[in-house]
């Protein structure tokens, strides 16, 4: 299978492309860029796409999903998982272990893996268990995990709350070389809390989580990333003080990354005013300083990557009280929009260190061999109409689920075609 | 409600303006002399349904909120959930389609979570009453204890309160500053550092941590019940210590704070300086008896909902302390 991707604006950070460019794709790898086909006389292609006018990049590469199989298949599948993420411009997806049963031995990861192989839309990376049934407690098989196809771990949702589990952790998983994720949140700080301690909290009467919940396990987690000389990755980063301490730790040259999602960047506590449970997440919505102070770590280079945390809840569960609904909203098809609108148009971020965000700096932190547009790479590339606007329809998702805050939003910068090794996995119609 | 209250529900004082406030209090001084007829009925709410879905253990907020309805000639209807279908596992919103099927005219909501009524109003078409959610809001509290405080002292605008106790799990609280702001009352709040929610003073209040300071030259004290049901613990280290330093007491803030007001001004407004603290306190530690208010010859308004003794509430049944606030 040949395709010829012609005449489109190409933006490879990895290689500090930007010029227009034809894009040639053989057997599922990048063949060719340029004005000439890869070889004399060479056959022509089976599939032209016009990128005339468009932006031709590498596929996004999320670090923070959740795909709910095993055990939640009515929330989300793999199969419809990576299609929300073909729909968004992931081509490669690395999904969080708290599933049922938790990612926490080789036979899950295998399990997902396989999953992934048959019913898959797009690369799926597993991220492993740090701790036994992620209790906090006993370290899981990490070595095994790594093994069965494990690029990290992580007890996502949870944190690791005990320091020396922590150390462990770190000193354990710095022998294969991956980061440790942790979800920064002291939980005996966050108590009863569902939303972000400030003005709104103290308007709503609603339990409120401070700021420093998430900071004291970043600066304690910096800490022992510094005692062990591992890799800290920082999930979900949503606080001025955290992001301090990380811009810190960076230029002290310790091995400390993070991501940040567009929904702690698009919209702050204030979404909590009309008790809607798509504005209650972990970690919560915070304020406009907070979000400023993240706008700040995104242009100066101290958040790495912009990930989703894609979280799929049923309507049921979500049409709740406030109190009793659980965390999380989904983000793979807003993803890009959001950056777009809020990053780009807003003047965060130039375009190409948006789109390097999303593709060679989540690959590079977390050493996936994507994110580039480079000749012999997988062919996994999006096309983008940087500057179309589209309306949010949750009801046009590919997302099993329909819990996204965003929807009826007017967003410019939008996602016409995704290709993984070669295939093409979505176009947008029209 | 009168005529010229336009919106459908009634969720909070937050969002009340204060015209509507005072055409309710208004409204209600024209029905309060119901209660002292030998025949206590009018035909106001005649033909229409209220229900009263009350997820919370509730004596005072709900026979009050049946009883008016009752007298107004209402078809009044009484949902506990740990008699309905919710013991099944019927969600709010389940419960709100089910009911909207039955085409009440008005719903009383009360519930553990804050923003339940507002998911009520959502659903239903008929008018919702917040009679407390979590700790956001219990309007018609806070209207009864303006409406308390204006029969009492004839006017709202420009009086000085002291609220005193535990703030952050206080509905009552926010809904009473929310209002009395609206209606130009200064508000000040005192407590523990632990029971003041921060960011606090942003509401516009003046924030103490003293009581003595705090209500010094208050024209009204309230003193809110201290919500052990609602604390995760540790925020305060023993009733002793709390009663010591915030209790009120003649010793130190009482002598001062209940005396009448020695100006003239007072006596124009009304009277002598009353102040709104808890009837029949009892407790150790110097607290207020009804025989020291007496002969202080200061007014103790029973507000109604600062019924708990601290002294006692700490020893009693959890469960049983739920009720009301």
């Amino acid at each position: 299978m040949r395709i010829l991707i012609e005449g489109g604006r190409v933006i490879d950070p990895a290689n500090k492309v930007d010029a227009v460019l034809d894009l040639w794709i053989e057997d599922g790898r990048i063949a060719a860029l340029g004005p000439q086909p890869p070889v004399r006389n060479a056959p022509p292609p089976d599939r032209v796409l016009d990128a005339r006018g468009k932006v031709v990049c590498p596929g996004f590469v999320d670090l923070h999903v959740h795909l709910r199989e095993p055990g939640r298949e009515d929330k989300e599948t793999i199969a419809t998982g990576t299609r929300a993420a073909a729909r968004g411009g992931f081509t490669s997806v690395c999904c969080m272990p708290n599933t049922n049963p938790v990612n926490d031995n080789q036979s899950v990861t295998e399990f997902i893996l396989d999953r992934a192989r048959k019913e898959g839309a797009v690369n799926v990376f597993p991220v492993g268990a740090i701790t036994k049934g992620q209790q906090g407690e006993e370290l899981a098989e990490i070595g095994e995990l790594v093994r069965a196809g494990c690029l990290a771990i992580s007890d996502d949702g949870k944190p690791v709350m005990n320091a020396e589990i922590m150390r462990r952790a770190l000193e354990y998983a710095g022998m294969f070389s991956i980061p440790v994720i942790q979800h920064a949140e002291d939980l005996h700080m966050t108590g009863k809390g569902v939303m972000h301690e400030g003005l709104v909290s103290t308007d709503l009467g609603l339990g409120g989580i401070p700021a420093a919940s998430e900071a004291v396990i970043v600066a304690r987690d910096i800490l022992l990333a510094e005692l062990t000389g591992s890799h800290l990755h920082v999930a979900h980063v949503s606080t001025a003080e955290a992001i301090r301490l990380i811009r810190e730790a960076k230029a002290k040259g310790l091995h400390v990354t993070c991501e940040v999602t567009p929904h702690h960047f698009a919209v702050t506590d204030e979404a909590v005013r009309s008790f809607s449970t798509n504005a209650k997440m972990s970690p919560p919505l915070r304020s406009s300083r907070h979000v400023e102070a993240i706008k700040a770590g995104l242009t100066d280079g101290t958040i790495d990557a912009i990930a989703t945390d894609h979280a799929p809840h049923t309507v049921q569960e979500k049409e709740q009280e406030f109190d009793y609904a659980p965390n999380g909203i989904i983000g793979l098809e807003t993803a890009f929009g959001l950056t777009m609108t809020v990053l780009v148009e807003g003047e965060v971020l130039t375009l190409n260190q948006a789109i390097a965000r999303l593709t060679s700096e989540p690959a590079r932190i977390f050493n996936l061999p994507k994110g580039t547009l480079s000749v012999g790479a997988d062919a996994d590339v999006t096309i983008l109409d940087p500057t179309r606007e589209w309306v949010v329809d949750v009801r046009k998702f590919a997302s099993k689920s329909r819990n996204s805050p965003f929807h009826g939003w007017k967003l410019r910068g939008e996602v016409l075609a995704t290709i993984v090794g070669g295939k093409v996995v979505w176009e947008l119609e029209g | 409600m009168g005529t010229g209250v336009k919106r459908k529900d009634l969720l909070g004082t937050r969002d009340l303006s204060a015209e509507e406030i005072g055409l309710i209090l208004d409204t209600a001084t024209s029905m309060k002399e119901i209660a002292s007829r030998d025949i206590k009925k009018v035909p106001t709410l005649r033909g229409k349904t209220i229900i009263n879905l009350f997820y919370e253990p509730s004596t005072r907020t709900r026979t009050s909120f049946e009883i008016a309805g009752k007298w107004m000639s209402a078809d009044v209807i009484n949902i506990s959930t740990s008699s309905s279908s919710v013991v099944k596992g019927e969600t709010l919103k389940d419960t709100g389609l089910t009911l909207q099927a039955m085409h009440p005219d008005v719903v009383v909501i009360r519930h553990a979570a804050a923003g339940a009524p507002q998911i009520l109003a959502g659903l239903l078409k008929a008018s919702v009453i917040n009679a407390g959610d979590g700790a956001h809001e219990h309007p018609t509290q806070a209207l009864l204890d303006l409406f308390t405080i204006r029969e009492k002292r004839g006017t709202l605008a420009g009086l000085k309160v002291a609220i005193v106790g535990d703030i952050l799990h206080s509905r009552v609280a926010r809904s009473n500053i929310f209002a009395m702001q609206k209606m130009g009352m200064q508000v000040r709040v005192c407590g523990p550092a632990t029971m003041l929610p921060r960011y606090m003073d942003r509401l516009g209040v003046e924030v103490f941590h003293r009581i003595e300071p705090a209500i010094a030259d208050v024209d009204i004290i309230m003193m809110l019940r201290i919500q052990l049901e609602r604390q995760g613990g540790g925020l305060f280290p023993t009733l002793r210590e709390y009663s010591k330093l915030f209790g009120l007491n003649l010793a130190r803030g009482g002598r001062r704070a209940l005396l009448p007001d020695p100006e003239p001004g007072g006596k124009r407004r009304g009277g002598p300086h009353g102040r709104a603290v808890p009837a029949g306190r009892r407790a150790s530690g110097g607290q207020l008896t009804q025989s020291e208010v007496r002969r202080s010859r200061s007014e103790v308004w029973d507000l109604g909902h600062w019924t708990s003794d601290i002294g006692r509430s700490f020893h009693e049944n959890p469960d049983r302390r739920r009720a009301g606030d």
